[in-house]
C-alpha cells in the first residue's frame, strides 16, 4: 500500500508491503537508520520515536498505522543550525550513553517523559524510562541526563 | 594544567546522539549495493540427528537467492577446543539455535518466509541440559571421546588433610547461572568480495584482526585477501570476542552467489545463538580457627561449556584467581569442563573472575556466619597486607599492588557500616518483616590477563594536527576520548586537534583488540611508547632547526612548543613547524607495546537490600562500591565503566538467568522471558574513589571494565542471604528471585533452624558430610 508520513517535517510517500513496520520504513524508506532495533518483543525500546508528540515502540506500529501522521526520529531532535536538543546535550553532559545503540530511544522516551512531567524525581525517570534497556550504564547517568535536561541540578 | 584526571566529555558521542550511530545494520556503502538479506534456519531441538533436509520448496519462493547447507560449504570445521564444530550443523544438532541453513534472498521481508519452507527431519536423540546430566557421562555429545568432560585441571586428588588443623570446615556448593550477555546491539555482518578478490566484512566485534585472521583461515584465503570493519559497536561484553561461525558462513556465501551479503541476527536468535556467560557450579570449602583466621580453602570447579566448548579458559582462570584478597596457606582448587545440549559458553564481562569471586565472598560469609562473626572482621583477619606485595597466590598469579583492607574500610564508612547493622538489629527486634540485609565482597581481578601487547600508531602533521591508529577496539567505554587526553597530556596538543581510529585492519594490520579490561593498559602503554618515539624524532628535527643538541631541547607540553632548556625566552618552534621538516612530510611512529604483565585491580563492595519475608521480594536500596584500579584518565568514562558493572553484576545476583527445560529447550530466548535489568531495579549507585598505581606498564594504570561487576554480584547475593540468617536461611542460589527467597525461608522454617551450630573442635574434617546448601 502507499504510506505517507511527515518524517521529521518531511513529507515521505512510498508503496510499501502492508506489513511493513514503521521501524522498516523509517531505516528503509526513509533512510534514517538513527532508529535502532534492539529486540522482536517491544521489549527493549531502542526503536522508540515520537508519533505525532507521543513516544512510541516503531517495531511494534505498522507503517500503515502511522500513514497520515507526523514522526520525529533522533535525526529531527537538533534545531535546523546544529544545535543540539536540551536532552541531547545533558545525554553528552552527563555521559548518559557508552556503546550508544539504547541512545536514538531512550532520548525519544525521554524527550516524551520530560513533557508529560517537566520537573521529574529521580525515581520518577526510573519509573518513566522502564520500557528502555540500556546494558551499557547501569541508568545512573541516564537518569542524572533527563533531570540535567529538566533544568534541575544534577547532585550525584 | 594536565587534562589527564580531569572530567572530560566523550568525543565519540556527537554522531550516536544526532544520528544514532553507524553499526553494523546501518550501513549504506556503495560495495554492499544490491547485497543479498541472509537468515540462518536453526534448529529447534536440543538434540538430534538430522535426517533429511529438502530445501527445493524454499530455493522457489519468491526473490531466494540461494538456500545452503552444510552438504554445499565444503569447508573443514572449526576447532571448538577438543572437538570439531561444523559451520552449519552436519549430520546432529546439539543446541537449540545452533545454524543449521542459510537462506538469502533480495528482500528483507522475504527471509521470514522462505526459512519457513526449509524442511528439515530431526531424529530426536536424550538431551543433557544440565551439569548433573553431563557429569552422569550416560548420553554423550560426541561418543567418539567416550565422556562429556572435555577438560579436567588442577589438583588430581583432593586431600582432606588440608583441613586437619581447622577447628570449623564449612562447605557450600553455589550455582554461578547461566546468564545471557544480551548487548542491546545484536550480532550482524555485511561481506563483500571486490574485484581484486579481497573479501570486506563489516562486523559487530570487538576485535577487527583476530576477526579477520578467523575468517581468512577459514575460508582458506590469506590474511592479506581478508579485511574487516568494526563500525560503531552496541556493546560485546566479551561475546564478540572474534568472529562467531556465521561471520565465515557468510563471506562463503558472498562468493558463492557473487553478490555482497547482509545478516543481522534478531533478539530470539541472539539470545540462544550468541555465547552465554557463567554456568559454573562451584564447591566451595573453608576451614579455619575460631577466631576466623583461614587455614585451608577448596575450589572445585564445573564449568558448563554448552554444546561446543570454544573457549575453556574460563575455568582455569577461576582457579587461577581462586583465593581472591586474602592470604590462605593450604589451598586446592580443580576445574572440569562438560559440554551440554545448550548454547555455547564464552567470555561475559569478568569472564572466569566474577565466578571465583562469587564462591570465595559467599563462602568467606558462611564461614563468619558459623563463626558468629562480623562478616566484616573475618575478611580482615585474612587479607593480604600492602607490605606483602608483589604476593604469590598458592594458584599461581603474581598480585602487583593491593590495598585491600583500606578499600574495605572505606567502604563501610561511606556507607555508615555500624549503623547500618543497628538499624537491622532494631528492625528484627521489633519484629519487622521487612529485613535489613548488609552484603560484603572484597575483591582482586586480574586485567591484561593474556599478556598478548597492543599496537599503537601516532602520526603528527604539519598542521598541528594528531592522528593516532590503536589496535584496542572500543565500543561504548570511552576509551577514544581517554587516548586523546594522553596524547593532549603528552603532547602539548590540543584535545579538539586529535582524532583516534580503530576497527579497520587495512589502517590496523596488527592488533588484538578489546577483551579482559586490556585496553588502557596495553593500548594506552602502545599509544604512550609511539608519542615517545614521535618526541624522539621531533627532538632531533628541532636540534637542527634551532642549531642546538638534541639533548639541550625540551618539550615544553604546557605549550605544545619546542625550546632550548633554560632558555625560555629564545625562540621557540610549534609542533606544525617541526612536523613540516620531517622527511615523508609528517611525524610517524608505529610501535608493538609487548612489555605490559597482568594487573590487579581490587575493590570492596557493600550493598544493602530490603527483604520482604512475606512476599519474598528484593530492593536493592543501596550499592557502595570503592574499586581501585591506579591512576584515572577521565574520571567521567572511569566511573560509567563502574556504574555498568555494577548494573550487570547487581542484575546478575537478582534476576538474570538463561533457563532450559528437562529437553532442553530454551524458556528464557525473548527479551520478554528473559529479565534483562531495567531502571526500576537498580539504585543510584554510590562511588568511592581511590587509586593505587601498578609498575606493570607504561601509564600505571590497570583495567576498570570489568571490576564492578566482579564485586557486586556477590554482594548483592550476600546482603540477601544476610537479611534472611536470623531465619535460618544460610545460602540460596542466585537470581533471588522472589519465589526463591520464599522457598528458602518455608525450607528453613520447616527445618526449625534457627543458629547453626558450629562442629566442634577436632571434629574429623569430612566436608562433604557437612555440605549445607538451603535450596
Amino acid at each position: 500500500m502507499k504510506v505517507s508520513i511527515e518524517v521529521n517535517g518531511r513529507p515521505v510517500a512510498e508503496e510499501v508491503p502492508d506489513r511493513t513496520l514503521l521501524v522498516h520504513f523509517l531505516r528503509d524508506t526513509a533512510g534514517l537508520t538513527g532508529t535502532n532495533i534492539g529486540c522482536d518483543t517491544t521489549s527493549c525500546g531502542a526503536c522508540t520515536v515520537l508519533l505525532d508528540g507521543e513516544s512510541v515502540k516503531s517495531c511494534t506500529v505498522l507503517a500503515a498505522q502511522a500513514d497520515g501522521h507526523a514522526v520525529t526520529t533522533v535525526e529531527g531532535l537538533s534545531s535546523s543550525d546544529g544545535s543540539l536538543h536540551p536532552v541531547q546535550r545533558a545525554f553528552r553532559e552527563q555521559h548518559g550513553l557508552q556503546c550508544g545503540f539504547c541512545t536514538p530511544g531512550m532520548i525519544m522516551a525521554s524527550v516524551s517523559l520530560l513533557a508529560d512531567n517537566p520537573k521529574p524525581t529521580r525515581d520518577e525517570v526510573r519509573a518513566g524510562i522502564e520500557g528502555n534497556l540500556c546494558r551499557c550504564t547501569g541508568y545512573h547517568n541516564i537518569v542524572s541526563a533527563v533531570i540535567d535536561a529538566s533544568g534541575q541540578e544534577v547532585d550525584r | 594544567m594536565s587534562i589527564v584526571g580531569t572530567r572530560v566529555v566523550r568525543q565519540e558521542d556527537q554522531n550516536l546522539i544526532t544520528a544514532g550511530g553507524t553499526y553494523v545494520d546501518d550501513l549504506r556503502e556503495e560495495a554492499l549495493s544490491g547485497a543479498a538479506h541472509a537468515v540462518f534456519v536453526r534448529s529447534p531441538v536440543a538434540h538430534a540427528r538430522i535426517e533429511s533436509i529438502d530445501v527445493s520448496e524454499a530455493k522457489a519462493a519468491p526473490g531466494v537467492l540461494g538456500v545452503f547447507t552444510a552438504a554445499d560449504l565444503g569447508l573443514d570445521p572449526h576447532d571448538a577446543g577438543p572437538v570439531k564444530e561444523p559451520w552449519l550443523a552436519d549430520g546432529v544438532v546439539r543446541y537449540v539455535g545452533e545454524p543449521v541453513a542459510l537462506v538469502l534472498t533480495e528482500e528483507r521481508y522475504q527471509l521470514a518466509d522462505a526459512a519457513e519452507l526449509v524442511d528439515i527431519d530431526y531424529d530426536p536423540l536424550d538431551a543433557v541440559a544440565s551439569i548433573d546430566a553431563a557429569l552422569a557421562d550416560e548420553t554423550l555429545l560426541y561418543p567418539e571421546t567416550g565422556s562429556n568432560i572435555m577438560q579436567v585441571n588442577g589438583t588430581k586428588e583432593f586431600d582432606d588433610g588440608i583441613f586437619a588443623e581447622c577447628e570449623v570446615v564449612v562447605s557450600t556448593t553455589i550455582v554461578n547461572q547461566r546468564v545471557a550477555p544480551a548487548p542491546l546491539e545484536v550480532r550482524g555482518a555485511s561481506c563483500a568480495w571486490g574485484e581484486d578478490g579481497r573479501l570486506t566484512v563489516w562486523l559487530s566485534t570487538q576485535n577487527a584482526q583476530i576477526a579477520r585472521t578467523q575468517v581468512a583461515m577459514s575460508l582458506g584465503v590469506g590474511e592479506e585477501n581478508v579485511r574487516v570493519i568494526a563500525p560503531d559497536v552496541g556493546g560485546g561484553f566479551g561475546a564478540k570476542i572474534g568472529a562467531d561461525p556465521e561471520a565465515t558462513v557468510l563471506g562463503w556465501a558472498a562468493k558463492e552467489i557473487g553478490r555482497p551479503v547482509r545478516w543481522v541476527e534478531s533478539r530470539s536468535e541472539n539470545l540462544t545463538s550468541m555465547t552465554h556467560g557463567r554456568a559454573q557450579q562451584n564447591t566451595v570449602t573453608v576451614g579455619g580457627k575460631r577466631d576466623g583466621t583461614v587455614l585451608a580453602y577448596r575450589l572445585d570447579v564445573i564449568q558448563d561449556a554448552g554444546a561446543y566448548p570454544r573457549t575453556l579458559f574460563l575455568p582455569t582462570l577461576t582457579e587461577l584467581m581462586a583465593v581472591g584478597v586474602y592470604r590462605f596457606p593450604k589451598v586446592e582448587t580443580r576445574s572440569r569442563a562438560v559440554v551440554t545440549n545448550t548454547t555455547p559458553i564464552a567470555a561475559y564481562r569478568g569472564a572466569g573472575r566474577p565466578e571465583a569471586t562469587a564462591a570465595l565472598e559467599r563462602a568467606m560469609d558462611r564461614f563468619a556466619g558459623e563463626l558468629g562473626l562480623d562478616p566484616a572482621e573475618v575478611r580482615r583477619v585474612n587479607f593480604i597486607r600492602p607490605e606483602e606485595f608483589p604476593y604469590q597466590t598458592p594458584t599461581g598469579a603474581s598480585y602487583d599492588t593491593g590495598e585491600y583492607a583500606a578499600a574495605l574500610d572505606k567502604a563501610l564508612e561511606a556507607a555508615g557500616y555500624a549503623e547500618l547493622r543497628a538499624e537491622q538489629k532494631r528492625r528484627r527486634e521489633a519484629g519487622d518483616p521487612i529485613e535489613l540485609g548488609l552484603g560484603i565482597a572484597a575483591y582482586v581481578e586480574i586485567t591484561g590477563g593474556d599478556s598478548g601487547g597492543e599496537s599503537g600508531r601516532v602520526d603528527l602533521f604539519p598542521d598541528g594536527s594528531v592522528v593516532a591508529w590503536t589496535g584496542s577496539s572500543p565500543h561504548g567505554q570511552g576509551l577514544g576520548t581517554s587516548l586523546a587526553m594522553l596524547l593532549a597530556d603528552q603532547l602539548g596538543v590540543p584535545l579538539e586537534k586529535i582524532t583516534v581510529r580503530h576497527g579497520d585492519t587495512d589502517e590496523v594490520p596488527k592488533a588484538v583488540g578489546t577483551f579482559g579490561s586490556r585496553s588502557l593498559q596495553l593500548g594506552g602503554s602502545a599509544i604512550r611508547q609511539a608519542a615517545d618515539e614521535v618526541i624522539a624524532q621531533a627532538r632531533e628535527l628541532a636540534a637542527e632547526l634551532l642549531e642546538a643538541a638534541p639533548d639541550d631541547l625540551e618539550l615544553d607540553a604546557e605549550r605544545g612548543v619546542w625550546q632550548v632548556r633554560g632558555a625560555p625566552s629564545s625562540t621557540v618552534l610549534s609542533w606544525a613547524q617541526v612536523a613540516e621538516t620531517a622527511s615523508g612530510g609528517k611525524l610517524t611512529a608505529d610501535v608493538w607495546f609487548g612489555g605490559g604483565k597482568p594487573t590487579f585491580p581490587f575493590g570492596a563492595h557493600l550493598a544493602v537490600v530490603e527483604v520482604d519475608t512475606e512476599t519474598g521480594k528484593v530492593v536493592l536500596r543501596r550499592i557502595v562500591a570503592v574499586d581501585d584500579a591506579g591512576p584515572i584518565v577521565n574520571p567521567l568514562t572511569f566511573r560509567g565503566q563502574r556504574h555498568g558493572g555494577l548494573g550487570q553484576g547487581a542484575a546478575q545476583a537478582l534476576m538474570e538467568v538463561v533457563t532450559y527445560d528437562e529437553d532442553g529447550n530454551p524458556t528464557t530466548a525473548t527479551l520478554a522471558d528473559y529479565s534483562f535489568i531495567t531502571a526500576v531495579e537498580l539504585p543510584d549507585f554510590e562511588l568511592v574513589d581511590m587509586a593505587t598505581p601498578t609498575d606493570r606498564n607504561l601509564l600505571g594504570v590497570k583495567g576498570i571494565g570489568e571490576a564492578a561487576t566482579i564485586g557486586s554480584t556477590p554482594a548483592v547475593h550476600n546482603a540477601v542471604v544476610d537479611a534472611l540468617a536470623e531465619r535460618g536461611v544460610k545460602h540460596l542460589d542466585m537470581p533471588t528471585t522472589p519465589i526463591r527467597v520464599w522457598a528458602a525461608l518455608e525450607q528453613a522454617a520447616l527445618q526449625g533452624v534457627r543458629v547453626a551450630e558450629p562442629p566442634a573442635r577436632g571434629e574429623a574434617p569430612d566436608v562433604t558430610a557437612r555440605k549445607e546448601n538451603a535450596r
